[in-house]
């Protein structure tokens, strides 16, 4: 290993500018003469806009233009485009209903976008919206997932009667009963998967370029993808020609999902950019993050897991209702579907398994992929009926996990849930993480907090789930509507400098020196001669983004594939220099050599010549050295590990503290150790956040409750204890650098982790579930509850 | 409009703005030192702290009016030339910033801490970070680098 | 926020005459409070008067008997002075844990007091300790100050100048976090006197209030197993998402036995 290349905790290029102010996001992107949005949005969770009175407002101060839906459809713009069709249990498509840029007849949730001013300052703008007067019929609202399918429950949409969009199945259920006919012990759990608010601490922002003299749009946003927003903008929503259109994604302050979709303020910049023939920007306040940026999770589930007398599980069989909000977002029927229902085998080799997923229509934010996107929601159904499989059956967590662990030998493994795992040891990461953890010593430990009046607990979460979603023919037979591949273009300049530019985009995973090390370790170019440039369309030939923990799976072996290219290239070009056969070229440490002479030359010499070709073989080569490679994976990738998780639990407050937490991961091969261990620090807080602090919560009538920092928890520092990361890595055998993902595992596994050590705390009182988030008045009524019902 | 002035990294400045104008907007808009964020509206999340005469302060939840005479120090203002400050140097050390948005209102906040307190605990820094939101890190590193940043400025 | 006027009063004479001439004016302290209700339109003040820089209003004086401090002084000030440390140890803890470092570093006492935000901690000291509320007209008793939701005795105008908090032989403060906002779900500040116990709550209700039942009980012994059964009904106190009723009443005595655990 060198000291830059793969394996080496080399430290981040990209953050002098962001240590010293100047990082680049789109909210600093100040455009010559701009002018500012605001967005009116609905007050009302459903109700029929009966009129809209414009007048005063574009009368007032500053203003430039005030638009509203009848705009857009005078424009005949079309809507945001939803990427993904699932079929239902019936062979029918999904309903999908139509998703307005401005909605001109009927607001579907709180936050809903009504009208947009256009004025001098943002200030002006919303001063201005204030005087717009809009006649709403407030309509009854749905927003509750558990009874959103129910009688009597209002209906979102009329195409879709009980709010159903699908209801889609997968796997046998009579198989399932059989198996569970011969079951010893069956568990079962009833559990509510949160819904989660994304809160990347960048508010999305958008500004919109129109350049009369060219015919052509810039739109500066913040996505995790240009290039599809691009393509989702152009060809669907404002119905322009794609060439005339750049979509650059500048610095991005953070993601998690929450930017990989298309949002109707990106098309309203651009389309007011050349009605006003003004740059336009918007930049969301908080308030307006929380009812506008796609929520996640949001599943209500019932499961059941049948056991033999040895305790091998049997059939798993599991239930879910997923709220999708009021509209399609851009991923979203794929979340509780195929990121979902395709991880409920875990990391053991139950037999049989079927699901049933409901998606249903409610009066809430759209909900999609969120930090994990499905798998965090599966996991915490395994997981937990794994644990309650512990309790039916009387047999240790970690023993019960490991009679039904997948064997070190038996990959390829392929799950009765359509996936093949490739490669896994999860006997190893299961035990690493309980020495760790000291989990044979936790009695100890309990019966000193007890001592203090407190309850302790343990619990583990052996999980598994699946990145670098692929490959495009798989993923389009099930309704997706996009490829799911990655390009790369390597650019050797004629001194042997190396820009690269990748379709990945980097918005807080540290691609630029990742990336930089991965063409460092190959190409023997050190890397203060590297660039990685990404996030503009009009620099980078194509990129499907970053998401699902993709990045090097999938941008990182398009690379290796177009890096391949430049140092086939080179070796024709060596041979001609050299004067030697090409197969007796050899490539290393940046330098081509003929096998067993001393005659070499180096890549920058090669460069060089391509690019100054006196001396070339021109009637085989092209002049130049640059490739480009496209990588559609032919699998997922598959990381996982053991979490374990420890609480203490303050009885007269219920206040839930974790006061050790170890993650031995297997993320496959580790590029930039001191990356991967930050990555799943956040994602441990991200699922602390989800078990004990956060949770969305409309009211009654649809308001949402939690609507700013003052009602919605965020993990704080003071929450967390220092955390233990580690990794034991088993290769991806599908990919050319054996790598698997890690963006996503914190937050996958750890929920699970610590809610069953909340409820191994509190098993020894009686409570059998208690649903996240666990805050303290819930487990001071848990604990109040049983100790009623002991009396 | 008033005219406000104040000195900013060490320089004079001055400007007419609206009464409403907050610190934040002035420092970005005006001033164009952009590394001073914004992420929220509810004065908690601490990526727009600058330090204000020396002091810590959300310049959210500070009119510019309100800085009239003031020495303001913000993100930009901490390198001595290409030489980062060691709480930077710290940051970048242990790799205590992911997307780099909430970073300038840390490494603003963890300045003062130090300032404040020489020999800070790990429960110290953790409880000192209450005003500092961060989505990416879990915090784990921040603490680190902070620690460290202690250190090296104790000497 | 809405469009405002701004001006800057160097005394308080000069405060008063600048409220006098505005339509709709409102002080304006540390801001720590009003900005941020400014930010969300939810207040609509014609004028904004910057007192701020009155010096009078600033500073903490401790005696044997008292420790007055200005309406000016950040939380900041008082959580840091050894002098309130050593003569109310519990009034310079509530200050130290009050938001956070930057909030506490701008906003001011006065500021909080004045607001009579149902989640503010001072309240809770100042009924606790049977503070003397002092404006620019007249002294107030902490028992007539707190009148309700963001209401006070104070009038149409009328500018808190300091407040003088009584020492007591031993006080302390506890609070339960709102889990979001981190402002008190419940906080119960507990002051014994030679002439008995106070004992006032913040958060649990529309403003602070004080708890007769737990102040004979911790008068006759001052101790946590005093306070064994003695409850607050839950009949008129706060319920949110954050905690019910039933739940903020199980809390202020839980809260008030802690308090009197740590009272110094």
């Amino acid at each position: 290993m060198s000291a830059t290349g793969i394996g080496a905790p080399v430290r981040r290029i990209e953050d002098y500018r962001f240590l010293t102010g100047r990082g680049t996001y789109t909210d600093d992107l100040n455009q010559p003469n701009q002018a500012h949005a605001y967005i009116l949005r609905s007050p009302h969770p459903h109700a029929r806009i009966k009129g809209i009175k414009t007048a005063k407002a574009a009368k007032a101060k500053g203003v430039i233009a005030v638009l509203t839906g009848a705009d857009v459809v005078k424009d005949d713009l079309g809507g945001l485009p939803c990427g993904w069709q699932v079929t239902d249990r019936h062979g029918k498509p999904m309903v999908e209903p139509p998703h307005p840029i401005l909605v001109s007849d009927i607001a579907r949730h709180v936050g809903d976008q009504v009208a947009v001013v256009i004025a001098e300052t943002h200030q002006q703008a919303r001063d201005a919206a204030e005087l717009i007067e809009v006649d709403y019929q407030v309509l009854p609202s749905a927003t509750s997932t558990a009874a959103a399918a129910k009688k009597g429950a209002a209906l979102v949409w009329d195409q879709a009667p009980n709010n159903l969009c699908y209801d889609w199945i997968l796997g046998d259920e009579q198989a399932a009963n059989a198996a569970f006919a011969k079951a010893k012990h069956v568990a079962k759990v009833d559990i509510v998967n949160n819904r989660l608010i994304p809160n990347a601490m960048e508010p999305r922002a958008a500004v919109g370029v129109y350049d009369a003299a060219k015919d052509h749009y810039t739109l500066h946003t913040t996505s995790q993808n240009p290039h599809v927003i691009r393509l989702l903008m152009a060809a669907y929503v404002l119905k322009l020609p794609e060439h005339k259109v750049r979509v650059n994604a500048p610095d991005v302050g953070g993601a998690f999902g929450s930017k990989i979709f298309h949002y109707a303020e990106e098309a309203i910049v651009t389309w007011a950019a050349k009605k006003v023939r003004r740059p336009v920007r918007w930049t969301a306040e908080r308030s307006e993050s929380f009812m506008s940026d796609a929520h996640g999770r949001d599943h209500v589930t019932h499961a059941e897991l049948a056991i033999d007398a040895n305790g091998k599980f049997l059939a798993m069989k599991v239930y879910t209702i997923a709220n999708m909000g009021a509209y399609l977002s851009t991923f979203a029927p794929c979340v509780p579907t195929y990121l979902y229902a395709l991880l409920l085998a875990g990391t053991y080799t139950t037999p049989t398994i079927f699901c049933e997923v409901k998606a249903v229509f409610t009066n809430t934010v759209p909900v999609d992929a969120y930090r994990g996107a499905g798998r965090p929601e599966a996991t915490y159904v395994v997981e937990r009926i794994v644990d309650e499989a512990a309790k039916v059956t009387g047999i240790d967590a970690a023993e019960i996990r490991r009679r039904n662990f997948i064997p070190r030998d038996a990959f390829p493994y392929q799950t009765p849930v359509v996936v093949q795992y490739d490669s896994g040891d999860y006997q190893s990461t299961l035990d690493m993480a309980l020495k760790q953890s000291d989990y044979a010593g936790f009695e100890k430990r309990r019966a000193e907090s007890a001592k203090k009046g407190k309850l302790r607990g343990i619990g583990l979460s052996t999980y598994i789930e699946a990145c670098g979603i692929a490959p495009s023919a798989v993923v389009g037979s099930v309704g997706a509507r996009a490829g799911l591949y990655e390009s790369a273009l390597i650019r050797v300049h004629p001194t042997g400098s190396v820009t690269v530019l990748t379709g990945s985009h980097s918005h807080g995973q540290g691609h630029e020196t990742t990336f930089a090390q991965l063409v460092s370790e190959r190409m023997g170019v050190e890397l203060k001669n590297i660039e990685v440039v990404h996030g503009d369309t009009d620099k980078i030939p194509f990129g499907m983004g970053t998401y699902g923990s993709r990045s090097l799976a999938v941008g990182g072996s398009a690379m290796v594939k177009a890096m391949d290219k430049i140092i086939a290239k080179g070796k024709k070009i060596a041979a001609h220099l050299l004067e030697a056969a090409e197969a007796d070229i050899e490539f290393k440490d940046g330098t081509f050599s003929v096998a067993g002479t001393d005659k070499k030359k180096a890549l920058a010499e090669i460069a060089g010549a391509a690019y100054v070709p006196h001396n070339y073989p021109i009637n085989e080569l092209e002049p130049g050295l640059e490739e480009q490679a496209f990588y559609d994976p032919s699998n997922f990738t598959f990381p996982g590990g053991c979490h374990v998780a420890e609480i203490e639990i303050d009885r007269d407050t219920g206040v839930v503290q974790l006061v050790n937490f170890v993650a031995v991961d297997d993320v496959g091969r580790v590029i930039n150790p001191m990356i991967v261990e930050g990555q799943v620090h956040g994602g441990v807080a991200q699922g602390l956040g989800q078990a004990l602090l956060e949770g969305c919560v409309y009211d009654a009538d649809g308001q949402l409750i939690t609507g700013s920092y003052m009602d919605y928890t965020m993990p704080r520092a003071d929450h967390l204890p220092t955390l233990k990361v580690s990794t034991h890595n088993t290769l991806c055998t599908h990919n050319p650098l054996g790598v698997k993902g890690v963006g996503e595992v914190g937050a996958i596994g750890s929920p699970a982790a610590i809610m069953n050590a909340v409820h191994n705390a509190l098993a020894p009182l009686g409570v059998r579930e208690i649903q996240m988030p666990a805050t303290p008045e819930r487990v001071w009524r848990a604990i109040h509850g049983a100790r009623r019902a002991a009396e | 409009m008033p005219a406000v002035s104040m000195t900013v990294n060490g320089k004079k400045v001055s400007a007419d703005v609206e009464p409403r104008t907050l610190l934040v907007h002035y420092l970005r808009e005006h001033l164009g030192l952009t590394g001073t964020h914004v992420g929220c509206d509810t004065s908690q999340c601490g990526a727009c702290v600058v330090h204000i005469n020396g002091e810590s302060v959300k310049s959210c939840t500070v009119l510019a009016a309100q800085a009239e005479g003031a020495k303001v120090t913000t993100i930009e203002g901490l390198a001595d030339g290409d030489k980062l400050h060691p709480m930077q140097e710290a940051f970048r050390e242990h790799h205590a910033l992911q997307c780099g948005f909430c970073t300038p209102g840390m490494v603003m906040s963890a300045i003062d801490l130090v300032k404040k307190n020489k020999n800070p605990s790990e429960k110290e820094i953790r409880e000192w970070l209450s005003g500092n939101l961060c989505r990416c890190t879990g915090y784990h590193n921040i603490v680190k680098a902070i620690a460290a940043a202690a250190q090296t400025m104790r000497g | 926020m809405y469009a405002f006027n701004y001006h800057r009063a160097k005394t308080v004479a000069d405060a008063l005459k600048l409220y006098k001439k505005a339509d709709d004016p409102k002080f304006l302290a540390g801001g720590h409070t009003l900005i941020p209700t400014l930010k969300q339109r939810l207040a609509r003040p014609s004028d904004l008067i910057d007192i701020s820089g009155i010096a009078t209003l600033k500073g903490v004086k401790v005696s044997k008997t008292a420790v007055t401090i200005g309406a000016l002084t950040p939380h900041v000030e008082v959580a840091t002075s050894s002098a309130v440390k050593k003569a109310i140890p519990a009034l310079a803890g509530l200050a130290e844990e009050i938001g956070d470092p930057q909030v506490r570093h701008r906003g001011t006492m006065g500021g909080s007091v004045a607001n009579s935000d149902p989640a503010a901690d001072y309240p809770a000291a100042v009924l606790g300790l049977g503070a003397t509320i002092e404006t620019n007209a007249r002294k107030i008793e902490a028992d007539k100050f707190f009148k309700g939701v963001f209401e006070t005795a104070l009038k149409d105008g009328e500018i808190l100048t300091k407040i003088s908090f009584p020492v007591p032989e031993k006080a302390g403060y506890m609070r339960f976090d709102q889990p979001a906002s981190r402002f008190a779900l419940v906080g119960v500040f507990v002051a014994k006197f030679k002439g008995g116990v106070r004992v006032a709550v913040t958060g649990a209700g529309p403003c602070a209030f004080r708890v007769p039942a737990m102040e004979k009980a911790l008068s006759a012994k001052f101790a946590p197993e005093a306070l064994e059964g003695i409850t607050v009904p839950a009949d008129d106190l706060n319920s949110d998402i954050h905690g019910s009723a039933e739940y903020r009443a199980h809390l202020i005595t839980v809260m008030a036995k802690r308090a009197v655990a740590a009272a110094k």
